[in-house]
C-alpha cells in the first residue's frame, strides 16, 4: 500500500494533570479517536479519527480535553487553501465524490446579517410584550381573494389551513437520515409548543402517529413510506421537490442504515439502499405538478393543505409563481444553506442562491401576479436565531422551518459527519448503542425551550418595533434597512439602505 | 423505600455513573482529580455498569425487602435498617468472607482489598443524604430515584 498524504484534521489534547484514566472518552468515541492503552495504563488518541463533534469534551469529567485545529501548515497561499489541497488528496487516493453533512459552511453572504430592524421612538409608542398582549398566531394555506359574509356568516368555506403558535416550524428529515430518538424529540416538542415537524421522505414511525396533529407529512421521488393512513395521518402534505443542500440531486441511504424499523417504516426490504431518484419520474411540468397536488388532496377529502417544497434556485420566483397556479397551498424554499443528513460536497457548497433573495423574489412576483393570497411561504436553509425569523417574516415569509437550529438544540455540533452514521449525539445515526445516548425526552424538553425562547425574543422584537401581531410585519419591509448592500442587491430584497 | 432504577433504553454506557460514585466514596468526596491521582489506591464503584453492546445498564444494591446478605452475614456487619431501608456493611466490623457477595441474587457487592478486606456496596448516599450521585451525575437520565417501581 502506497503512503497516504492525508493529514489530520484535528488535535485532541489531553491535560495529563487533569485525566483521570476513567476512559468515558474511550466509550464515547464511535470514531474511536481515544484508545486505552493497557501496557502503559494511559489513555492515548489517534488524532486523525477525530471529527471535532465535542462528544468527549462535554462527557470528560475533569475537563481534560481540548480539541484544536491540527497545527500543521500548508506553504501559505490564498488560492490553493488546506482543504482544497487535502480533498484532492481525498480524491487521488479514492476516485470518489465527496459527501458530506449539514449546510453550506462556504463564506458567503450571509444577507440576514446585512438588515437591520427598526425600532419605535417618540412618534409611535414601543409595546412591552410582558404588559401588553402580542400576537404570534399564524395560518398556513390559501387564503381566499375576499371574504363574503351573509347573516354573520361566512358564505364560503376557507380552505384547510395549519395553525401555528408561532411561525416555526421543524423542516424535513426522514427516519433513516436522523434517528428515531431525534424524530420523537422534535415531534414531542412541536406537541408542547404547537408548532409542525415534518417526516421528511422516511415514512411515519408506528410510534409517531400519536403526534399527527402536529405532523406535515411528505411525499417525495422515492414515494417511501406514502400509503393512506400516512397521508390521513399528518396535518398537512408536502410534496418534496428539492433540498437547499442539494437541488436537483436525489437521495441516497445506504442499505447499512435500513434496518428492520426503516425498513418497515420506508416499506422496502431491510438492508436495501433507498434511493429516491433526482426528479420525481411523474413530474416534467407545472401541470404534471398540478396533477400530484390534486390527487393528494382527492385523497384526503381536500380537507389537509398541500405544501411543494423547492430549493432556491436561480429562476425561483417564475416556478413558484408556477407553483402556485398549480394548486399548492404552501411554497416552503429552502435556501443554498440548507443542511443535509448527505450531500456531494461540490453541490452542497456551490448550488442554488440566498434564501433571503429568493423570498424577496418570490413575494414580490406573486404580490406583482396578484396571487400572493393563494398561497403561503415558509422559507428555509439557515435560520439561526429569533432575529433570522423576524427579518425573514419582514421579507415576506408567513413562517420558518429551521432544522440545524433544531438539531442543534438536541445536541448536533455541526461536525458535518452525518454522512458517516457515527453521529456521537445519538442523532444521524441507527446505530442503536449511539442512538439511545439521546433521551427523547431531554430532547423534547430542550427543543422546546429553544422555540419559547425564540418566541419571548420574537414579541421583544415586534413590540420594539410597535407592532402587536405577527401579521402586521409581514411583507412590512419598511421595517427593514440594508446595510453593507448594493443598490441592485437592495432592489431585489425591496429594501431601502440604512438611513434613508 | 426510594431506590435508584436503570433505564435501560437510554443508558449510553459511559460509566460517568461508576466515576462519581468512586469519587462520593473516596477520600475526597469533593474533589475528583484528588480522589483519583492523589488517593494512594484506587477509588471504588459500588455501582457498575453491565455491558453487552447495545445493551447496557447500571446496577447496585437493590436494597431487598428481605435482603439475604444480611442473612448470610456471618459478623452481623450487613444489616437493613428498620425505618429507612437501607442496606449498609458496617465495614468496621466486616471480616471479608464473602458469604454475602456469594448470596446476593444481583451480583451487586463488589470486593474491596484497597485496605483490610471489606465488601463494598451501595449505601444510596445516605450518610450525606438526597439524590445520590449516581443519579445526579447520569448525564442521560437513564438513572432515575423513586419509591415508585419504575416502568417504562
Amino acid at each position: 500500500m502506497t503512503i497516504s498524504m492525508s493529514t489530520p484534521d484535528f488535535l485532541i489534547e489531553r491535560d495529563r494533570d487533569r485525566c483521570i484514566k476513567c476512559q468515558v472518552c474511550v466509550r464515547q468515541c464511535a470514531n474511536e479517536a481515544h484508545f486505552w492503552d493497557e501496557e502503559e495504563q494511559k489513555v492515548k488518541a489517534n488524532d486523525a479519527l477525530c471529527v471535532n463533534c465535542h462528544r468527549c469534551v462535554t462527557y470528560c469529567p475533569t475537563h481534560a480535553l481540548t480539541i484544536r485545529k491540527y497545527p500543521l501548515e500548508f506553504r501559505e497561499n490564498a488560492n490553493w487553501t488546506a482543504s482544497t489541497i487535502k480533498a484532492i488528496y481525498r480524491q487521488a487516493e479514492t476516485g470518489g465524490i465527496l459527501l458530506t453533512g449539514m449546510g453550506n459552511d462556504r463564506p458567503y453572504p450571509i444577507f440576514w446579517d446585512h438588515l437591520l430592524l427598526n425600532a419605535s421612538q417618540v412618534t409611535n409608542p414601543s409595546i412591552d410584550p410582558l404588559r401588553e398582549p402580542m400576537e404570534l398566531k399564524t395560518f398556513l394555506g390559501r387564503k381566499p381573494d375576499q371574504l363574503k359574509v351573509e347573516d354573520g356568516h361566512l358564505v364560503e368555506k376557507i380552505p384547510p389551513q395549519l395553525e401555528l403558535e408561532v411561525p416555526i416550524m421543524f423542516s424535513a428529515m426522514s427516519y433513516g437520515s436522523i434517528s428515531l430518538n431525534a424524530i420523537k424529540s422534535l415531534a414531542a416538542a412541536a406537541e408542547r409548543v404547537g408548532i409542525m415537524y415534518n417526516t421528511g421522505e422516511g415514512g411515519l414511525h408506528k410510534d409517531l402517529y400519536k403526534y399527527g396533529k402536529n405532523t406535515i407529512v411528505q411525499v417525495a421521488s422515492g414515494r417511501f413510506g406514502v400509503h393512506p393512513e400516512y397521508l390521513q395521518a399528518g396535518a398537512a402534505i408536502e410534496i418534496k421537490i428539492g433540498q437547499g443542500a442539494k437541488p436537483g440531486i436525489g437521495g441516497h441511504l445506504p442499505g447499512e442504515k435500513v434496518g428492520l424499523e426503516v425498513s418497515q417504516t420506508r416499506m422496502i426490504p431491510e438492508g436495501t439502499d433507498a434511493i429516491s431518484p433526482a426528479p420525481h419520474h411523474d413530474i416534467y411540468s407545472i401541470e404534471d405538478l398540478s396533477q400530484l397536488i390534486y390527487s393528494l388532496k382527492e385523497a384526503t377529502q381536500y380537507q389537509k393543505p398541500v405544501s411543494v417544497k423547492i430549493a432556491a434556485v436561480h429562476n425561483i420566483a417564475a416556478i413558484a409563481s408556477g407553483i402556485a397556479r398549480a394548486g399548492a397551498d404552501i411554497i416552503a424554499i429552502d435556501g443554498f444553506r440548507g443542511g443535509t443528513g448527505a450531500a456531494p460536497l461540490r453541490t452542497r457548497d456551490n448550488v442554488g442562491i440566498p434564501i433571503e433573495l429568493a423570498l424577496a423574489a418570490v413575494d414580490s412576483r406573486l404580490r406583482e401576479e396578484g396571487i400572493r393570497n393563494q398561497v403561503s411561504l415558509v422559507v428555509g436553509g439557515s435560520i439561526r436565531n429569533s432575529a433570522d425569523v423576524v427579518k425573514a417574516i419582514a421579507l415576506g415569509a408567513d413562517a420558518v422551518y429551521i432544522a440545524t437550529a433544531a438539531l442543534v438544540a438536541i445536541g448536533c455540533h455541526l461536525c458535518q459527519k452525518c454522512n458517516t452514521g457515527k453521529c456521537n449525539w445519538g442523532i444521524a445515526t441507527q446505530n442503536p448503542q449511539l442512538v439511545k445516548r439521546l433521551n427523547p425526552e431531554i430532547g423534547a424538553e430542550r427543543a422546546a425551550n429553544l422555540i419559547m425562547a425564540w418566541e419571548h425574543e420574537i414579541k421583544e422584537l415586534l413590540g420594539g418595533m410597535g407592532i402587536n401581531a405577527v401579521e402586521s410585519l409581514r411583507g412590512n419591509r419598511l421595517m427593514l434597512r440594508g446595510v453593507g448592500l448594493s443598490d441592485r442587491e437592495l432592489n431585489i430584497l425591496g429594501v431601502l439602505p440604512a438611513g434613508e | 423505600m426510594k431506590r435508584v432504577y436503570a433505564r435501560e433504553e437510554i443508558c449510553g454506557g459511559c460509566k460517568l455513573c461508576e466515576v462519581h460514585c468512586a469519587v462520593a466514596h473516596s477520600q475526597y468526596p469533593h474533589d475528583i482529580i484528588k480522589a483519583f491521582l492523589k488517593q494512594e489506591t484506587k477509588p471504588i464503584a459500588r455501582i457498575l455498569v453491565e455491558e453487552g453492546r447495545p445493551i447496557s445498564f447500571a446496577l447496585q444494591c437493590r436494597h431487598c425487602e428481605d435482603a439475604p446478605c444480611t442473612k448470610a452475614c456471618i459478623t452481623g456487619a450487613m444489616q437493613k435498617d428498620p425505618v429507612t431501608g437501607i442496606v449498609t456493611n458496617d465495614e468496621t466490623r466486616c471480616v471479608g468472607c464473602w458469604t454475602c457477595i456469594l448470596v446476593c441474587p444481583f451480583g451487586a457487592i463488589k470486593r474491596d482489598e484497597s485496605e483490610h478486606k471489606v465488601a463494598s456496596k451501595c449505601d444510596l448516599c445516605a450518610t450525606v443524604g438526597g439524590t445520590p450521585v449516581c443519579v445526579q451525575n447520569c448525564p442521560n437520565d437513564a438513572l432515575v430515584f423513586t419509591d415508585e417501581l419504575w416502568r417504562r
